[in-house]
């Protein structure tokens, strides 16, 4: 097996292959830890990793916060509202501080494409990107990814349906590269004007009909529609949109197939899909959490064994 | 790289497993309360191979378990190869049981010293015994095997190659000269 040798994750796009299923690998092996009584492995004992965060978010910073606890390593959470970046820091300069702390990663959510490419060309130690703007949320995906193969045995050859807002997703845009790479067929659904132009040469197919998505699919991913975002004229009612592309038990049971049910959350209840399919034996919407502690204590593993075996 | 002479064949590591399972089975007087976890990898098969034994004695199957002390390792920071994550295997409750830990090779003593600290993870068992094919010295702790397949004395700059079948294809066991 090929080893992994990169100080940071990026994003899917910068992966290949093999490196995706070396993560999807490991993630298994973490998640047995996570079924034991002591649920901590002392593999990052002494490191420090850096939570950083531009934007809210909840799940995706306790997430990696657990990751990293159950690794033994000690955690930091910097809310940047709430820092000198309201000072006028540059994101290098905040970068090159929290290294002069000896942290060993920084896990960085920021509201601009490629702020953590940036900030890994600038700094020695490693970067994982838990989203950058409309760019990537690799960990995201990776969680994604491990789902379906748990759930479906393997990724090449099945068909995944993501539905919702394509053209302001990071989510769709890590999932299309990871299915892409790892040989699943990838459709995106969604009103005209959330999807964006030449999102064919990524490799997938597109609809706007939601019975044409759902024909045919192994799972679907379904977005999460942000009304909260600036652009949110542009979006159709949210009645509307339940209307037309609203994940129903009864557009579920038309399909025929028995469809796994992703949503990367927090789920607008009867916007995206009703509560009976989030909460329906389809959903698999709470083990993608329960994965994605695993994926991200494999990410946070490799990464900084890279880093080791680099320095 | 020279290799020596192999020191065990096939009967050799067979005999060996055999009086073992029959020493657990004095020691413990019987197999109540047994449990086997083989260190990844060769230890798990033979941990597996050991159970077997004491099946063909006791007529009682025994949970075989595994451990992979990958993220227990003192030297995870000095290694130059990174190390492949693989998968701990103890699908039953160690609380109380006696486990027998497997290895093939007993050597600096790490090792054993990373599987307790995993094995103490998940649980409070009565006791841990250690059963390893090979005990060639040179401990840097203070560990020490309670059944042993055979002593081979060697020096540092050896290597001590336990094959196994089902990962090398045959069973045998080699001293090899770095």
């Amino acid at each position: 097996m090929s080893g992994w040798a990169k100080k940071d994750l990026l994003g899917l796009e910068y992966l290949s292959r093999e490196e995706i299923e070396l993560v999807l690998e490991t993630a298994e092996s973490f998640k047995e830890v996570t079924t034991r009584e002591i649920k901590k492995v002392p593999a990052l004992r002494g490191k420090t990793v850096v939570n950083l965060f531009y934007e809210p978010s909840t799940r995706t910073r306790v997430s990696f916060e657990v990751a990293a606890k159950r690794l033994s390593a000690d955690v930091i959470n910097i809310a940047a509202e709430a820092s000198s970046v309201r000072k006028g820091e540059t994101l290098i300069d905040t970068g090159r501080n929290i290294e002069a702390l000896k942290a060993d990663i920084v896990v960085i959510r920021h509201s601009y494409s490629g702020a953590p490419v940036i900030l890994a060309r600038n700094l020695n130690i490693s970067v994982v990107n838990a989203g950058d703007g409309w760019h990537e949320h690799p960990t995201q995906a990776l969680l994604d990814l491990f789902t379906l193969k748990e759930k479906l045995g393997r990724i090449a050859g099945i068909k995944v349906s993501i539905v919702g807002d394509i053209s302001h997703s990071r989510v769709a845009r890590s999932n299309i590269w990871g299915l892409t790479k790892l040989g699943a067929f990838v459709t995106v659904c969604a009103p005209k004007m959330l999807i964006p132009p030449g999102i064919e040469r990524m490799g997938v197919s597109v609809t706007s009909s939601i019975d044409e998505a759902l024909k045919d699919a192994d799972a679907l991913n379904v977005l999460r529609m942000q009304f909260e975002r600036d652009e949110a004229a542009a979006f159709p009612q949210a009645f509307e949109y339940f209307r037309q592309f609203g994940i129903t038990e009864e557009r579920l049971r038309k399909a025929g197939k028995n469809i796994v049910v992703m949503h990367p959350g927090p789920i607008n209840r009867g916007i995206e899909m009703e509560s009976n399919v989030a909460d329906g034996p389809n959903s698999v919407i709470l083990e993608q959490v329960t994965n994605g502690i695993a994926v991200r204590m494999a990410v946070l593993f490799l990464v900084s064994q890279a880093n080791e075996a680099k320095a | 790289m020279k290799e020596k002479a192999p020191v065990l064949d096939k009967e050799m590591i067979s005999r060996a497993l055999a009086r073992m399972a029959h020493e657990i089975i004095e020691r413990n007087r019987g197999t109540e309360d047994l449990v086997i976890v083989g260190i990844l990898r060769r230890g798990a098969y033979l941990a597996r191979r050991l159970a077997e034994c004491v099946k063909k004695i006791d007529n009682r199957q025994i949970p075989v378990g595994t451990v992979d002390i990958t993220l227990y390792r003192d030297d995870l920071t000095m290694l130059a190869a990174q190390p492949v994550v693989r998968k701990t295997e103890i699908n039953f409750d160690i609380q109380d049981k006696k486990v027998i830990l497997v290895d093939d090779v007993l050597y600096t003593g790490r090792t054993v010293r990373s599987a307790l600290s995993e094995l103490i993870d998940f649980g409070r068992p009565k006791c841990i015994q250690l059963a390893v094919l090979i005990d060639r010295g040179h401990r840097e702790l203070p560990i020490r095997a309670d059944y042993v397949g055979k002593n081979i004395p060697t020096s540092q700059n050896e290597i001590v190659e336990v094959r196994l079948d089902e990962e090398d294809g045959l069973d045998e066991v080699a001293v090899v000269e770095r």
